[in-house]
């Protein structure tokens, strides 16, 4: 939203002293943000926005594969796996391994990333849905390795997941703990939330950078035309190998953090079904379009969540009786959501800014 | 060696042999055609050079051994391909389009000196340039392909087919534009069906039947040989 809100002030004014007191505006906005949801609405709904945060990371992340270079991939989840369990192994008692967040958090990406190369390299060759299957059969081999490693030497505890992991902490203070700071009290999340937020703007800023480079221009190219891409001169491995690296490797990341946040992680955070859901972030947002990504990730995760605690007081005043349960509605307008945009929006809600186009000839062989 | 030399050039996919050890050779600033019927192996044989399909026996340019050199290597030795169908990235802007043809690198100088060559050389991509390409004529798009081929300084240029799908005053243009192109000093070995356009165009010509070679000669020859005559140019004897 907060782009959204950038982009409008821009339109409406395109001067250059109002941009700067928009981003003025915008930061004191996403400072306060935490405080005013705490104090109306509740603390959890802080809780909630860290989660968007990290979903938006990772649908950033996906947006690199699929969006960028248009790798169909659908088990990315994987990757927010392999980042969520090396946080939890090298940090918890689980090994009695508790590294600092700083090198955790490196490790955590470079793991992913290593990841992410094991998955590109055998499936280069293959495009669309036979890239889709394969991707789909290693987000499944990953969880399921997650889901038996406990024999016959226990690395992950197996189904029961890994408990106790470390939480952020700088300078000896935990960060999910309540601190002061010049007489103003956050809390964990309050503390999480700024610690995401400059983590997601790094990501934001690493991707349109990406978008914009050489390697960017080289995934457009592949994306339209694979073998004209090659015949530029193209390296086409190195260049889709180094997607597959930098998508993982933000997937790892919101792992680690989500492992942090939340304390424990367990193979069943990392079904299928929440590969689809990022995928569907990315789709919905606005594929290839940073701030549209970011859109949709927002929207999916904190959407849901207002459903969730309204749902059943709304039912209960219209009929006295709660019909249809929350988390049943959230999958039904879900997919109607879904159907709705594919129909209205095909490109997605916010999709990239069209390119400037004279049509005054058809597209016919003349 | 000649410029561009294959021995026992070989394509298979799966089972079938698409191009039997084939001997070819190009010297430098020649414009040579390689024509045929649907399936003769033309294509591969030129994918097999450019480096996109795998293939069997030797390849040697500029005294480099092409062999196992991967498609990127072989631009940077100044091979450069139009494919089949012309491979116009349709998203991209003409001139963003034409960018990437320099994708492997030259100076910002040099990109903007041989944009402005190419906008010379083709007046109507000039004007179409923030147009994107899927949005151009077929012509157009030809056109494009082939300025994007050279925005990369290519020593050897190889052309897929260019005349496909297109009207026949369009095929008539894109021709002149080879011919111009072949003025510059550019190498250019053409795949092509339609056989009298590809043998006017050329100083010397292969014909290709099944995967391998079955008569080679100049193309001033050939345009008059009874059984070119006879197979490829529609003529009775």
């Amino acid at each position: 939203m907060k782009y959204f809100m950038q982009d409008l002030w821009r339109r409406f004014t395109g001067n250059r002293r109002a941009l700067f007191f928009g981003y003025v505006l915008l930061f004191v906005a996403l400072a306060l943000l935490p405080f005013l949801l705490s104090n109306t609405v509740g603390r959890t709904w802080v809780r909630i926005l860290d989660f968007a945060l990290i979903y938006a990371m990772l649908a950033l992340g996906l947006n690199i594969v699929v969006g960028f270079a248009g790798l169909l991939d659908l088990g990315y989840i994987a990757f927010y796996a392999v980042g969520a369990y090396t946080w939890a192994l090298l940090a918890s008692p689980q090994f009695d391994l508790h590294l600092p967040f700083w090198a955790i958090l490196p490790i955590g990406a470079g793991m992913a990333a290593l990841f992410g190369v094991l998955l590109g390299a055998p499936t280069l060759r293959l495009r669309g849905d036979y890239l889709a299957i394969v991707t789909l059969g290693f987000g499944e081999i990953i969880r399921i390795f997650l889901n038996n490693l406990d024999h016959p030497v226990n690395v992950t505890n197996g189904p029961i997941g890994i408990n106790k992991i470390d939480p952020i902490s700088i300078g000896g203070a935990d960060l999910t703990k309540t601190h002061e700071l010049l007489g103003i009290v956050f809390s964990g999340v309050h503390i999480y939330y700024y610690v995401l937020l400059i983590l997601l703007f790094l990501t934001i800023v690493i991707c349109v950078r990406l978008e914009k480079s050489r390697i960017g221009r080289a995934w457009l190219a592949i994306r339209e035309d694979e073998l004209a891409a090659q015949a530029m001169g193209i390296n086409t491995r190195n260049v889709k190998l180094l997607a597959f690296a930098l998508g993982a490797m933000f997937g790892g990341v919101a792992g680690g953090l989500f492992a942090s946040l939340q304390g424990f992680v367990s193979p069943e955070s990392f079904g299928l079904l929440e590969s689809i859901m990022v995928l569907c972030m990315v789709v919905l947002g606005g594929m290839g379009h940073v701030y549209g990504v970011l859109l949709g990730a927002l929207l999916l995760t904190v959407l849901p969540e207002i459903l969730r605690s309204t749902a059943s007081p709304i039912q209960r005043t219209l009929f006295g009786e709660v019909y249809i349960d929350p988390e049943a509605l959230r999958m039904l307008l879900f997919g109607l959501a879904l159907i709705l945009v594919m129909l209205v929006r095909p490109t997605g809600l916010w999709p990239a800014p069209k390119r400037r186009t004279v049509i005054d000839q058809d597209i016919v062989e003349d | 060696m000649s410029f561009l030399e294959t021995r026992l050039l070989g394509v298979r996919y799966g089972g079938i042999r698409a191009v039997r050890d084939i001997d070819i050779k190009v010297e430098e600033g020649e414009t040579v055609a390689l024509i045929g019927a649907n399936g003769a192996g033309k294509s591969s044989m030129l994918n097999a050079i450019a480096g996109v399909l795998p293939h069997t026996g030797k390849i040697y340019f500029n005294n480099a051994d092409l062999t196992n050199k991967p498609v990127f290597d072989r631009v940077k030795l100044g091979i450069s391909m139009v494919p089949e169908g012309r491979g116009v990235f349709g998203r991209l802007t003409v001139e963003e389009n034409l960018l990437m043809g320099a994708y492997l690198g030259n100076s910002q100088q040099d990109q903007d000196a041989d944009l402005k060559q190419m906008y010379e050389f083709f007046p109507r991509l000039k004007e179409r340039r923030g147009q994107t390409g899927g949005t151009l004529s077929g012509g157009e798009q030809q056109m494009l392909a082939i300025a994007r081929a050279l925005m990369s300084r290519p020593k050897l240029l190889l052309l897929d087919e260019p005349s496909m799908g297109l009207a026949p005053i369009m095929v008539e243009k894109i021709f002149e534009v080879i011919r111009g192109v072949s003025k510059t000093g550019v190498t250019i070995l053409l795949v092509e069906q339609n056989a009298r356009l590809a043998l006017e165009s050329s100083e010397r010509a292969y014909v290709m039947e099944s995967g391998e070679l079955s008569i080679t000669g100049e193309s001033s020859e050939l345009l008059h040989s009874p059984k070119i005559r006879s197979s490829y140019l529609g003529e009775g004897d």
